[in-house]
C-alpha cells in the first residue's frame, strides 16, 4: 500500500472531491478512511459513475438510510450512483442475462447464489474482502460460503434477513412455556398446547418464497434430511426425510386451518389481526405493528430462533444478499470502493440501525451494533447469519440450488405429504424426480 | 403501317433487353406482394421468429444469460414423466373449459337481455363492462381477500347467518382452489363476451323478428332459427378469443395462488414462467410454453371448422 501523504491526497481526483466535501458526517471520516486504506488499491477511476440494481426494499427506513449512504458516497467520491429497484424475483433474470451479454448495471444486489451463476463474469473482489474481514472481525462461515468461489472472493455478503420465529407472550405462557421451545420436541408440544388453547399458530405452505421457503428447509435439516449431497447427487428418498414429513404433518394438523393457502404475506396479517399467535416471519410484522400503534401487540410478542432437531444443531435458513460487480463495468475500482464504503463501521453501522434488525450484518464485529442491545424483542436476530445454513446445504450454492427453491420441490413434497394428497414415499418420490431434474447434466 | 414503328424506335436507339427484375416491378400480379412486405416483415419479425425462437429454446439446454445446447427431444422426455407438468395440463384443461362454457352461457344470456329496451340502457351495458375494465391484479387481489382463509368477508357473512362454523378454506384445499380461482376467471371474462355478443345482435335485422312473429314464432323458436344462426361467426370469433385467452391466463393465477397449495391451480403458463424466469431453465419452460401451442392449434380449429364454415355463409344452404 502507498504511504499517504498530502501530495497524493491532492493529486487525486477523486480525493480532490472529497477535500471540498469533508462537511457531512459519514462524509468526513470515509474520505479519512479513503485516504488511508482504499485511496490507493480502490481509488475510483476519474469520471466514474455506477449503477446499482437491487430489490426493492422491505422496510422504507432501510432504503432511506441506504440511499443516504449512496449520498455520502457521492459527496466523499464524486462517484454518482444510480440505484435501481427491481422486485426480489426479477433480480436474478435480469443480472443472468446482463452478465451474458456483458452490458447493464454495475453492481448486482441480490439472493443467495446470485454470484455463483456465472462466477467467471465477475470482478475479483477478495482484496476487499480481506480488507473488511480483517478490519471487522472476520466473516460468517456462511458469507465465506456465498461471496466466495475458486478459492477468490467474486461478491461481498453485504447482509441476511432473518426469518425467525415470532410468537404472542401470553399465549406461549398460556400453554405452559416459559421459553420459547429450543428443541423440536418441545416445539410439537407447544404446537399442541398453543392449538388446544385455542391460540393456534401457523407457517405457509402455500408458494411462499421466504416464509415456506425457510421453514420446511429448516424441518428436512432438522431431521438430518437432505435434497443433494456434497457431490449434487441427490439424496432426497431417505429415511431421514421421511422422518421430517412425519413431524410436519403433526405440526400442520396443529396448525390454523388454511395454511396450504398462504404465501408469504398471509401470516403477517393473521398475526397482525390476532388470528394466529406464532408463526415464522422477519422482523417486519413487529414493526408494522409498531408503526401502526398496535401496541397490545407489540407488548405481547416476541422473536425466538429456530428449535434445534435431532441432528442437535441449528439448522436454520435465512435470506442472504450478496452484492457483486461485474467484469464489464468500466469502473472497478470505484465498485470495490463503494462495496467497502458500504461496509465501512461509520456508513455501515447507521444503516443497520436504520433497518431496524430486519438486515443482519455478516462482518462479526457488527455484533456490537447498538441496534441488538436497544431492543431486547430484536437480539435474537443478531445470530442468523452465523447460524444459517446455505442454499442447497450440503451441495453446491449454484444455479441448481436456487432453481430447486424457486421451483418449490422441498415445500411441495411437504405440502403433499401434510395435506393428505401423497404419501410419504409418494411425495418423497416426486421431489426426488424434480430434483433429479434440475440436477442433470452441465451444472 | 409496321415500317413506320421499327423506323421510330431506330430513331430512339436500341431496345433494351426487358429483365425479370423489370418485370417483377411493374407486374400486377407481383404488385400485391410488394404492398404486402411491410406488413408482413413485421409479422415475421414480431410473431413469427419469437415463436420459432421458443420451439428451438425447448430443443436446447439453454439458462438464462447462457445459450444452452441443442439436446433434441430431453426436455419433452423429462416432461412426459413429470407428474408436475400433466396436473398442469389436466389444470389447464379443466380450467380452460369449464370457464370458457360458463361464460359463453352468461355471456351470451346477459347480451340477450342487455339487448332488449329498458331505462337506462346505456349505463347498464357502460356498468356490465367493469370487471373487464379493472385491471387483472387489482381484481385478482380483490379475490385475494375474498378467499383469504381467515379473512374472507364471505366466510364471515356466512358465518354471520350461522350457515357454516368455520371459515371456508377457499385457496388452501385443492378442489376449492381450483372452482376458486375458475370463478375469478368467469367473473372477469363474462363482459367481454357479453358485450361483444351484443354487437353482434344488434346487427340483426328486426325484420327478421316482425316476420317471425307473424309466422306466430315462439321465442325459443325466434332464438333458434333467427338469433343463433346469425350469431354463430361472431360466436366463433368471440369464443376462440375468449378460449385462448383462458388458456394462457397467468396473472390471476399468479397473484391468487402461485399455483399452489401443490401445484393444484397451476397452469402451463405459470408453470412455465416459474421454470423459465424464477428457475432459469429456459430450455424446459420454452418446452412447456411449446406444448401449449397444439392445444392452442385445437381450439383455433374448432371454432372455426364448427362454427365458422357453414356453408348458408358462402351462399350455400345450411344442413
Amino acid at each position: 500500500m502507498n504511504k499517504f501523504t498530502r501530495r497524493s491526497l491532492l493529486q487525486s481526483a477523486t480525493a480532490a472531491a472529497a477535500t471540498g466535501l469533508l462537511a457531512g458526517s459519514g462524509a468526513g471520516e470515509w474520505a479519512q478512511a479513503l485516504a488511508q486504506q482504499a485511496a490507493t488499491s480502490w481509488k475510483p477511476e476519474p469520471g466514474a459513475e455506477l449503477t446499482l440494481l437491487r430489490w426493492k426494499r422491505f422496510v422504507q427506513s432501510e432504503e432511506d438510510s441506504f440511499m443516504a449512504l449512496v449520498a455520502n458516497f457521492t459527496k466523499a467520491t464524486g462517484v454518482k450512483v444510480t440505484v435501481v429497484n427491481e422486485s426480489l424475483d426479477d433480480v436474478q433474470p435480469k443480472a443472468s442475462v446482463a452478465a451474458n451479454i456483458g452490458s447493464g448495471p454495475d453492481l448486482f444486489w441480490g439472493l443467495y447464489s446470485l454470484p455463483h451463476l456465472f462466477p467467471a463474469k465477475l470482478i475479483d473482489v477478495t482484496d476487499v474482502a480481506n480488507y473488511l474481514g480483517k478490519k471487522y472481525g472476520g466473516w460468517v462461515p456462511s458469507a465465506q460460503v456465498y461471496g466466495r468461489s475458486g478459492g477468490k472472493w467474486i461478491a461481498i455478503p453485504v447482509g441476511y434477513n432473518g426469518n425467525v420465529m415470532n410468537y404472542r407472550i401470553s399465549a406461549m405462557e398460556k400453554a405452559g412455556f416459559k421459553a420459547f421451545p429450543k428443541t423440536t420436541d418441545e416445539f410439537l408440544e407447544y404446537c399442541k398446547a398453543t392449538k388446544k388453547n385455542n391460540t393456534p399458530g401457523g407457517m405457509a405452505l402455500g408458494h411462499a418464497s421466504g416464509d415456506g421457503n425457510a421453514w420446511v428447509h429448516w424441518c428436512l435439516w432438522a431431521f438430518g434430511g437432505n435434497l443433494v449431497d456434497a457431490k449434487d447427487k441427490v439424496i432426497i428418498d431417505s429415511p431421514e426425510t421421511a422422518k421430517a414429513l412425519e413431524y410436519a404433518k403433526q405440526l400442520y394438523d396443529n396448525f390454523v386451518p388454511g395454511t396450504a393457502s398462504w404465501n408469504d404475506a398471509f401470516n403477517n396479517k393473521a398475526f397482525l389481526a390476532g388470528e394466529i399467535h406464532w408463526t415464522n416471519n422477519g422482523v417486519s410484522i413487529y414493526a408494522a405493528a409498531k408503526a401502526q400503534k398496535m401496541q397490545n401487540i407489540v407488548d405481547d410478542m416476541d422473536h425466538a430462533l429456530w428449535p434445534v432437531g435431532p441432528v442437535g444443531k441449528p439448522t436454520e435458513f435465512h435470506v442472504a444478499y450478496p452484492l457483486l460487480a461485474m467484469k464489464y463495468t468500466k469502473y472497478p475500482n470505484a465498485s470495490k470502493a463503494f462495496m467497502a464504503f458500504l461496509m465501512e463501521a461509520e456508513n455501515y453501522d447507521k444503516w443497520l440501525i436504520d433497518s431496524v434488525a430486519y438486515i443482519t450484518h455478516p462482518l462479526n464485529a457488527y455484533d456490537k451494533n447498538p441496534v441488538w442491545t436497544s431492543d431486547k424483542k430484536l437480539t435474537v436476530c443478531r445470530d442468523v447469519a452465523k447460524r444459517t445454513l446455505t442454499a442447497g446445504h450440503l451441495g453446491s450454492v449454484g444455479e441448481r440450488a436456487a432453481a430447486a427453491l424457486a421451483d418449490f420441490i422441498v415445500l411441495d413434497m411437504f405440502a403433499s405429504y401434510v395435506s393428505g394428497r401423497e404419501s410419504v414415499k409418494g411425495s418423497i418420490k416426486i421431489a426426488e424426480r424434480q430434483a433429479q431434474r434440475l440436477y442433470r447434466g452441465r451444472a | 403501317m409496321a415500317h413506320v414503328a421499327v423506323a421510330t424506335q431506330a430513331a430512339k436507339g436500341p431496345l433494351r433487353a426487358v429483365t425479370a427484375w423489370d418485370r417483377l416491378k411493374t407486374d400486377r400480379n407481383w404488385l400485391g406482394a410488394w404492398y404486402m412486405l411491410p406488413a408482413a416483415a413485421f409479422l415475421i419479425l414480431f410473431l413469427a421468429y419469437p415463436l420459432l425462437l421458443g420451439v428451438w429454446l425447448s430443443f436446447t439446454d439453454a439458462r438464462i444469460g447462457q445459450a444452452g445446447e441443442f439436446v433434441g427431444l430431453e426436455n419433452y422426455e423429462w416432461l412426459w414423466e413429470d407428474s408436475v407438468f400433466w396436473t398442469s395440463v389436466f389444470n389447464t384443461l379443466l380450467y380452460t373449459g369449464v370457464a370458457s362454457v360458463i361464460k359463453f352461457a352468461v355471456g351470451l344470456y346477459l347480451a340477450l337481455l342487455l339487448n332488449r329496451h329498458m331505462p337506462f340502457k346505456a349505463i347498464i351495458r357502460a356498468v356490465v363492462l367493469i370487471p373487464f375494465i379493472v385491471p387483472t391484479v387489482l381484481s385478482a387481489i380483490a379475490f385475494w381477500w375474498l378467499y383469504d382463509t381467515q379473512f374472507s368477508i364471505v366466510s364471515w357473512t356466512l358465518r354471520q347467518l350461522g350457515l357454516i362454523t368455520a371459515n371456508i378454506n377457499f385457496l388452501g384445499d385443492v378442489w376449492n382452489a381450483r372452482w376458486s380461482t375458475i370463478f375469478a376467471n368467469i367473473w372477469r371474462g363474462v363482459p367481454f363476451i357479453a358485450i361483444t355478443l351484443l354487437a353482434g345482435l344488434q346487427t340483426i335485422s328486426p325484420s327478421l323478428y316482425e316476420a317471425a312473429t307473424i309466422d306466430g314464432a315462439r321465442a325459443w323458436q325466434m332464438f333458434r332459427h333467427i338469433t343463433y344462426p346469425l350469431l354463430t361467426p361472431i360466436i366463433a370469433v368471440v369464443m376462440t378469443f375468449s378460449v385462448l385467452f383462458t388458456f394462457t391466463d397467468f396473472q390471476l393465477i399468479w397473484v391468487l395462488t402461485r399455483g399452489g397449495p401443490v401445484n393444484a391451480t397451476h397452469l402451463m403458463a405459470t408453470l412455465s414462467y416459474q421454470r423459465a424466469i424464477l428457475g432459469s431453465y429456459l430450455g424446459e419452460g420454452a418446452a412447456i410454453a411449446t406444448a401449449m401451442i397444439p392445444f392452442l392449434l385445437a381450439a383455433i380449429l374448432i371454432s372455426w371448422f364448427g362454427l365458422q364454415r357453414r356453408k348458408w355463409q358462402q351462399g350455400g344452404r345450411d344442413d
